[in-house]
């Protein structure tokens, strides 16, 4: 099926000189405290866990372990803020603040930027062109909000719910930080964010960052640690709102534990996108678009388009230059400004990758994956697309968050609907086609709390995100996203 | 002989898919009024009962969202031109079911009929009201419009027997969900005798279910139904809110819980089992 004269093409195999980016501004320390109260303490128990490059499987920094005490240290120092400053702190000063964090991570961008490739693996394309700068734009857009919450759309004078208790994900440290912090703290609560165990740098320095703008302390406090420490601020009973993004089983966990409690809760999960491709489809942008729909970070994307379905007529094309597409993707060094695929973020998630694309092999799909050299240290997978999937397959129904992509395929805009809504999951879905009646015809049924048409993985401050079913509830982003903050 | 007429009694049934049946369980329980007279034998409804009523939301749920704004708020506004016809009726069982004057029971009655004419009025407001464009920095048109959860399990209150019961269904229904109620265990006549009324107004088979019954066995089927989308805990103790707000977690339930923030002119309980479904389509030549 794959047209081999075509994939070995000159223009597939160009090769590109290095083109690194310097390490050298991300003046990383080798240890870091947990941020409580305005400033890096150390860990009550003295705990502490490194933190690796995973493209090199060095040592970056050495973190703090934050145990249950420390959680309850952080959580009192957000309640006395709370109390004594923040809620007397007017929706114009707040923006204030807000709008100078934008402005100082704007100014240190690159430096955030290496400190999240090294620290995550992503390209330092990625962390530089849309993780940082979107960051810096989260927190402008909220700080705008700080003092127009009255016309928000939820009633007059809106009042905040206290202490915030942020779990974020390792897949966009920096950006999934920016998504919980700005409008929480624009709607006039506290914030206790626990970063990702693999990916607690970029936070830190957003740490710094904090001191630099002056927001007073315990606005926002961050603790390192584990899941035993994400455990303990879910259970903390002087935490009033538990905002998580991360996969549908932890969801489950938390949802259930803090069932019996007063907390507020809004949940971002996992996701099993489906990209459906229709005849008509604009095919350079298509292929593109599911290239980057899905080898995006290394496929680190809940939203991810993960499962293409293909018109039936135009399938063989779409394979055929999906394979020669995948076979130029560039590989390797995240640091390197031309790399298109970055490092797997740690050995357990390159584990699971490894575990399900065996299944899918044994379950009888047809695998292409990119001939390309991997490094031999560090944690790397080949970008991999799985033809003659069908919908009972592991690999069409489990999230694999890694570089690994289901083709299906489809007749009529019925059933493409039908299959791109069996899944339990309902984050995100592509159309494309030229015909835009019937891409919004499909958008109205599809079950997603996300539809990009002929694009995808965009992302904006302005844009709500979030899903429905099992891929959880609220939405971050926009007007919505303050929902999440205001006791309304 | 008495010139007095015996009277012809009414049988309570459920409400599932459009039709009135009795509990396929064949049972059924005593319903008395707050006085302790004997005011009907009601259905008892079972968990298949529940079961059977999911089927019919999740099948109705589809074409009730599908149908127009204008018309799901004709539907409802129909309802309440059926209820304000047979007020003195409705306003004789909620004073008998909650032990109220007829005078109270009357305003009652009519603050819930004046709670449909809101919600048939909120049908085509919702879009605007909570989606809306989002001016995002790049060559897209991007809209965020809200969207149903789908199939919304209601426990409703215990006490309220008409008013709040109203507000718990007509909430979702208007928000394009489809709803399975489950009554005032102690006080379901007011409840069935609206149900009674959605088939003279036009609406369509299983958009509203109810069933009757026993709150402690029929709960947790509703909870953990995987086919549920949200759930309305308002009839439950807060023990058994908690236990079911856990089981729903399983299939990461939209949960809706009264809170005191919860006024006439709040929309929390719309905003409850409403998603926001946002499109990014490019802008080009």
């Amino acid at each position: 099926m794959t047209d081999n004269t075509v994939a070995n093409s000159n223009l597939g195999s160009l090769e590109y000189d290095p083109a690194p980016e310097s390490a050298s501004i991300a003046r990383i320390k080798t240890s870091y405290g947990l941020f409580i109260d305005g400033s890096f303490t150390e860990p009550s128990a003295n705990e502490q866990f490194v933190t690796l490059n995973p493209a090199t499987e060095q040592v970056l920094a050495t973190v703090a372990q934050a145990s249950t005490s420390d959680v309850d240290r952080a959580v009192a120092a957000a309640r006395h803020a709370y109390e004594t400053v923040w809620s007397k702190t007017t929706g114009a000063e707040r923006s204030k603040y807000l709008f100078r964090i934008a402005r100082l991570i704007q100014e240190r961008a690159r430096e955030l930027a290496v400190v999240e490739t090294l620290d995550n693996g992503k390209p330092i394309r990625e962390s530089r062109d849309i993780d940082i700068p979107l960051a810096a734009a989260h927190f402008f857009y909220y700080a705008g909000w700080a003092d127009k919450l009255d016309h928000a759309g939820f009633g007059v004078n809106p009042q905040p719910i206290g202490v915030a208790g942020q779990i974020i994900p390792w897949n966009f440290p920096l950006l999934m930080a920016a998504w919980k912090l700005a409008p929480a703290l624009a709607a006039g609560n506290t914030c206790v964010l626990k970063p990702a165990e693999t990916t607690p740098l970029s936070a830190l320095l957003l740490a710094e960052i904090l001191q630099q703008a002056e927001l007073p302390p315990g606005v926002v406090n961050i603790l390192t640690g584990d899941g035993a420490t994400g455990a303990a601020l879910v259970d903390h009973p002087g935490v009033d709102k538990i905002a998580f993004t991360g996969s549908t089983d932890v969801g489950r966990l938390i949802q259930s534990r803090v069932a019996a409690s007063q907390k507020r809760l809004t949940l971002e999960l996992g996701g099993k996108g489906a990209n459906i491709v229709f005849e008509d489809a604009p095919i350079d942008e298509m292929i593109e678009g599911v290239i980057d729909g899905i080898f995006f970070n290394q496929g680190h994307v809940c939203c991810a388009g993960s499962r293409l379905l293909v018109q039936e007529s135009i399938a063989d094309e779409v394979l055929r230059r999906l394979v020669r597409r995948v076979e130029q993707l560039r590989v390797g060094d995240p640091m390197d400004k031309n790399t298109d695929v970055g490092a797997i973020n740690s050995a357990a998630q390159l584990a699971r990758i490894t575990e399900l694309t065996a299944i899918g092999e044994q379950e009888g799909a047809t695998r292409y994956s990119s001939s390309c050299e991997l490094p031999e240290k560090g944690y790397w997978f080949a970008p991999t697309i799985f033809a003659d999937v069908s919908q009972s397959h592991r690999i069409a129904r489990d999230e694999i968050f890694g570089p690994v992509l289901s083709v299906l395929t489809f007749r009529t805009p019925d059933e493409a609907v039908a299959k791109a809504n069996n899944t339990n999951y309902g984050l995100a879905c592509g159309v494309w086609s030229e015909k835009g009646s019937r891409t919004l015809w499909v958008a109205q049924r599809l079950r997603a709390g996300v539809i990009w048409a002929n694009t995808y993985n965009r992302f904006d401050p302005t844009s709500p995100f979030g899903g429905v079913r099992e891929s959880g509830f609220g939405r971050e982003g926009g007007r919505h996203g303050l929902e999440a903050y205001l006791n309304v | 002989m008495s010139d007095e007429r015996l009277d012809v009694r009414k049988t309570y049934k459920l409400l599932i898919n459009g039709a009135f049946p009795r509990s396929e369980s064949g049972r059924s329980y005593e319903v008395t009024s707050e006085a302790g007279e004997f005011l009907a034998n009601a259905a008892q409804g079972s968990r298949k009962d529940l079961r059977d009523a999911v089927v019919a939301a999740r099948g109705a749920q589809a074409k009730w969202w599908a149908s127009s704004a204008y018309n799901r708020g004709q539907v409802i506004y129909r309802l309440a031109e059926m209820a304000e016809s047979r007020r003195a009726e409705l306003a004789e069982h909620v004073a008998l079911a909650e032990g109220i004057s007829t005078k109270k029971a009357e305003r009652v009655v009519g603050r819930a009929i004046d709670r449909m004419v809101w919600y048939a009025g909120w049908t085509d407001k919702i879009a605007q009201v909570f989606g809306g464009a989002n001016p995002v920095a790049g060559p897209f048109f991007n809209f965020s419009l809200p969207t149903p959860s789908g199939v919304v399990g209601v426990i409703a209150s215990q006490d309220s027997s008409l008013e709040a019961f109203v507000d718990a269904v007509l909430a979702p229904i208007a928000a394009g969900n489809t709803v399975v109620a489950i009554a005032s265990e102690r006080r379901p006549t007011p409840a069935v005798l609206l149900g009674e009324m959605t088939a003279t107004s036009d609406f369509p088979a299983g958009v509203l279910n109810i069933v009757t019954g026993f709150t402690a066995e029929l709960a947790s089927t509703l909870a953990t139904h995987e086919d549920v989308d949200g759930i309305d805990l308002a009839g439950v103790d807060t023990d058994a809110a908690d236990e079911l707000s856990a089981a729903g977690a399983a299939s990461i339930k939209r949960v809706f819980r009264p809170r005191d923030i919860d006024t006439a002119s709040s929309t929390r309980r719309l905003r409850a089992f409403l998603e926001t479904s946002t499109v990014w389509h490019t802008i080009g030549q």
